[in-house]
């Protein structure tokens, strides 16, 4: 417990004085989308990896957060921080009640389910022109601001959404080592298991996708408040694959390894840069070659690779 | 509302629709033989087309044997897949097996855009392209392509799976992969068997919808996508309950866009799809499975 | 001692002087961003070949005054957020003075909040009408706006007497903006869309939607996309009997349009820039010079037809060249240079900029052209 808690504030710590490393510059930009991106990958791990519950439309509900946060602060004039819960509460109720049917599919059905969910709620954004703009986009959405300050560069963006993040990934780790966490782990292994012994899985099943959807539109909303300007596309498909990637890839299970998902995945294309068109071939290989020699994901293909390194280093006289 | 409106929705959906149920027996072979949904079968769509297009414009072939040797290209691109990406994999939990077809996907994609380049590019149809009347609607010769090469593949495939060792090898597996290998079926090589037919049949598909579509790097997406979906509503079934899947699939949009309204086609499809699942969890044509702990 | 002074002297000098002149011979950096994968890659590919090829030429005959410039591209995916992380990158850390792109509406107007609020001069590639109407103060385009195109198109119906219109526009950023001119500017025309339908741009069969078109008797079918989808739409207009005219948009005017739909195409119309008629303007034409030279030099580079796409990078470059030549250097120099621009004989048209208007561009900039045995024809 207390290594978990050094390991947090490391963390933290780490957190708040990389933008003295990286001072200005491009690379805070795409920190604040790690950002976002590890607060996504955290919410679809606590279904995914947790509950062990698949969704290919999280895309979906990072953009409703974004739209609905959009749509109130410029058409209906309404505060972001106002605005930023309401649009939580409205995604999280519906995922809630979308929820007991769709949590009762399983396997590929529930994957099917959840794209089918997603692509529509992506078609919604595309057709209703009047209300979210279309597929032109919706612009002039106001910064955050508090205490006379606005949040409308880089730095100040980076701070904000690393403190949300920061709160996000706390409360999912104590989550995961509470009472609840250890009911979706026993959900996880066993359905039919856990209800044996008394958890009530189907209200669990249907809270974490709620839980889940809550985080992804806050992310959405703030995604939203830092851009200044959503499209549909940034919401589609391919965003919910791009997420999935980011957990199985950072390791399922483990809050930590869905912020080095997000941190590989979001960095990776800026080193790829350089590339090309070969980029997209070097992206999708290195996905295969991941998932081949890192089954675990980094969060557990660091340690071991760096325990392979360490023995065939320190191994090598011994043999001799 | 006249009747031959209505048909020629129906008569477009019907077409649409057979391709993506020839995507959908594609998807539940392979799911079939080994567990994996494998998000890659929609680039052996693309491959199909393209590498058609490369047979008759760089080999000057004609079509007639551009069609076989791109097929036959293809299938060699899925054996080195299921080689290469599926069978070295330490661990195939169903979530890794997810993930490394994506990364296939991406790869294949990424190398057809450096070879084909990012245009789209058109395939003559097989025979000429004058109009049929059909009722009050109209259909091209390549619709009747489509359903013809459809109808045979269906029926090859049920002659392949009900009367041959092999086939029937490969619904044992599909049964009980366990038992199968007890019984001295030989699962990995049905794995790739699977492997082989499902790329076969992605290619055929992107050929012969080309000459309608036509035919780009990245057609393979959306294809395979409505392929996928396809496949659910037949419950995962390799024969004619996807063959349904697709057509129902095909047609729903086609009317959807017709009666209703073109914006939200792919939203009625999928909220039908949606309400088909709540009602049917297993599928339209899946039998409901009692759960073995 | 005082030889010593002279030489430290002398050293400081020379390497005063060094420095000065390094400055003038350093590489003017220009960013662009243009979607050179994804689905607008049609856009940005020739963007990007075009502004490459512009900033090679210039560099090889010397430079602008002493400078040489250097192109920092990259590629947006198509993607909005890509496209404004891109924007943040060429602005802080590649430090350009001005921006060519993105490619897309949608992105450009992702982007436009970055540029302003860093002052750098951007000149978007996309046609979006709300890029530059409100106007703002470093956004400048070059491509047509879609109302002009509209107009063209409407134009031509009002003369032909034919008021009904069935309009057919694709799903995403760019047939958006034209559906939304197409509707704007009916009634300016006399016109009523009896139907208003749209198609999904990866969508591979629309007689469904033309069907419907069918039964409703309009006099012309107006269709707002890219390729392939309105190549599509050419072969089943064709499958279902279709006689009512079709019209298209400027997002196909390229030889693959008409590669595409093959024999479908004959007969459909669509406003047009003048780089796909070159070769048959009269000679009094302005920008005949400027079209064929950029005709001829993207077939030299690329062994392929330049198209108008390509056009808005070699348009954008070359204004930012000449606001250069004029002595402008920094962001906000270039900015007013950019402003004064009058009667620049471009691809896309005969741009003259002024405080009031950044898309620079009258009626001219389109001409009405209908395919006739594969090849483009101006509709007098």
């Amino acid at each position: 417990m207390k290594r978990d808690l050094l390991l947090f504030i490391g963390f933290s710590l780490l957190v708040l004085l990389a933008p003295q490393l990286f001072s200005g510059g491009y690379l805070m930009n795409v920190l604040v989308f790690v950002g976002i991106n590890t607060m996504l990958s955290i919410a679809l791990n606590l279904l995914l990896g947790y509950a062990g519950q698949i969704s290919l439309g999280h895309a979906g509900f990072f953009g409703l957060g974004a739209y609905l946060s959009g749509i109130l602060t410029t058409t209906y004039a309404l505060d972001p921080w106002f605005a930023m819960p309401l649009a939580a509460a409205v995604v999280g109720g519906m995922a809630f009640l979308i929820g007991f049917p769709i949590l009762k599919l399983k396997g590929h059905y529930l994957a099917m389910a959840t794209l089918g969910l997603g692509i529509i709620i992506y078609i919604v954004f595309n057709e209703t022109v009047e209300l979210t703009g279309g597929p032109s986009g919706l612009s002039g959405i106001p910064n955050l601001k508090i205490a006379g300050i606005t949040f409308d560069s880089d730095v100040k963006n980076y701070y904000l959404i690393w403190t949300a993040t920061l709160l996000v990934m706390i409360f999912s780790l104590n989550l995961a080592g509470s009472r609840v966490g250890r009911a979706l782990r026993a959900v996880h292994d066993s359905e039919v298991a856990a209800r044996v012994l008394g958890v009530n899985s189907r209200i669990l099943k249907v809270q974490i996708f709620a839980l889940s959807a809550v985080i992804s539109s806050l992310a959405g909303s703030l995604y939203a408040h830092t851009m200044t300007f959503i499209s549909p596309a940034s919401f589609g498909f391919n965003f919910s694959i791009e997420l999935l990637t980011m957990v199985v890839i950072g390791g399922l299970g483990s809050i930590y390894g869905s912020f080095l998902g997000a941190a590989l995945l979001t960095l990776l294309p800026e080193f790829l840069r350089g590339a090309n068109d070969y980029d997209i071939i070097i992206y999708g290989g290195l996905l295969m070659v991941m998932v081949m020699y890192m089954p675990g994901g980094l969060v557990r293909g660091i340690p071991s690779l760096y325990r392979y390194l360490v023995k065939s280093k320190k191994g090598e006289p011994g043999h001799a | 509302m006249q009747f031959d409106q209505l048909l020629q929705y129906t008569l477009s959906g019907l077409s649409t629709g057979a391709i993506y149920a020839l995507i959908g027996i594609g998807f539940s072979i392979i799911y079939n033989a080994t567990g994996i949904i494998n998000f890659a079968q929609g680039e052996f769509v693309m491959l199909g087309g393209l590498l058609t297009l490369s047979s008759l414009e760089l080999l000057k072939l004609p079509l007639w044997a551009a069609i076989p040797c791109s097929v036959a290209f293809s299938t060699v691109i899925g054996i080195l897949f299921e080689r290469l990406a599926i069978r070295p994999l330490k661990q195939p939990t169903p979530i890794n097996l997810v993930i490394i077809t994506i990364g296939g996907s991406i790869l294949i994609r990424g190398l057809a855009m450096l070879v084909w380049g990012k245009d789209t590019h058109a395939i003559p149809p097989f025979s000429g392209d004058t109009p049929i009347p059909v009722g009050g609607a109209t259909i091209l010769p390549q619709h009747l392509w489509i359903l013809a090469i459809t109808l045979i593949i269906i029926i090859i495939n049920k002659i392949y799976f009900y009367h041959t060792i092999s086939g029937k090898a490969m619904r044992a597996c599909a049964y009980n992969r366990r038992a199968a290998g007890l019984v001295g079926i030989d699962v990995r090589r049905m794995v790739l068997f699977s492997f082989i037919i499902s790329s076969a049949m992605g290619a055929v598909a992107g050929i012969i919808v080309a000459p309608l579509t036509m035919t780009a790097y990245d057609v393979g997406v959306m294809l395979g996508l409505k392929g996928f979906c396809a496949a659910i509503i037949g419950g995962m079934s390799s024969g004619i309950s996807t063959v349904i899947g697709g057509l129902i699939l095909g047609v729903l949009e086609s009317l959807g866009a017709g009666l209703i309204s073109s914006g939200y086609k792919d939203a009625i499809a999928f909220i039908i799809l949606l309400l088909i699942l709540f009602i049917r969890p297993q599928g339209l044509f899946g039998k409901a499975d009692s759960e073995r702990v | 001692m005082k030889m010593k002074c002279l030489g430290l002297l002398c050293a400081f000098t020379t390497l005063f002087f060094s420095t000065t002149l390094f400055a003038a011979s350093a590489p003017i950096k220009i960013g662009a961003l243009f979607a050179v994968t994804g689905p607008a890659a049609f856009l940005g590919e020739p963007e990007r070949n075009s502004a490459k090829m512009v900033i090679d030429e210039i560099n090889k005959a010397g430079g602008v005054k002493g400078h040489k410039l250097e192109l920092v591209a990259y590629d947006t995916s198509g993607d909005a957020t890509k496209a404004v992380q891109l924007a943040t990158k060429l602005i802080k850390d590649d430090k350009v003075v001005a921006i060519i792109g993105p490619s897309t509406t949608g992105e450009t107007m992702a982007v436009i909040p970055v540029a302003e609020k860093e002052q750098i001069p951007l000149i978007s590639c996309s046609a979006g009408s709300k890029i530059t109407d409100p106007l703002k103060k470093w956004i400048f385009k070059t491509a047509q706006n879609d109302a002009l195109a509209v107009g063209k198109i409407y134009e031509y119906l009002q003369k032909n007497k034919q008021t009904t219109v069935s309009i057919l526009t694709v799903s995403d950023g760019f047939g958006a903006s034209g559906r939304e001119q197409l509707k704007n500017q009916a009634a300016k025309h006399g016109i009523t869309i009896v139907s208003d339908d749209t198609y999904g741009p990866k969508d591979t069969d629309m007689t469904a939607q033309l069907t419907k078109i069918r039964g409703s008797h309009a006099q012309a079918i107006i269709c707002w996309g890219t390729n392939p989808g309105p190549a599509v739409i050419a072969k089943n207009a064709r499958q279902l009997g279709i006689k009512t005219p079709l019209f298209m948009s400027h997002g196909v005017s390229s030889k693959k349009f008409i590669e595409l739909a093959g024999e479908a195409a004959e007969g459909i119309k669509l406003p047009s820039g003048k780089v796909v008629v070159a070769d048959t303007l009269s000679g009094s034409d302005k920008q005949k010079k400027s079209l064929l030279a950029f005709v001829k030099d993207y077939q030299k580079h690329y062994k392929a037809e330049g198209d108008h796409f390509g056009g808005h990078a070699w348009d954008a470059v070359n204004l930012i060249k000449t606001a250069i030549e004029s002595g402008a250097v920094t962001p906000a120099a270039i900015r007013d240079q950019l402003e004064k621009t009058r009667a620049f004989a471009g691809i896309g048209g005969s741009f003259t900029y002024s405080p009031q208007d950044h898309a620079g561009l009258g009626k001219d900039a389109f001409v009405l052209v209908e395919i006739k045995n594969k090849d483009w024809m101006i509709v007098k």
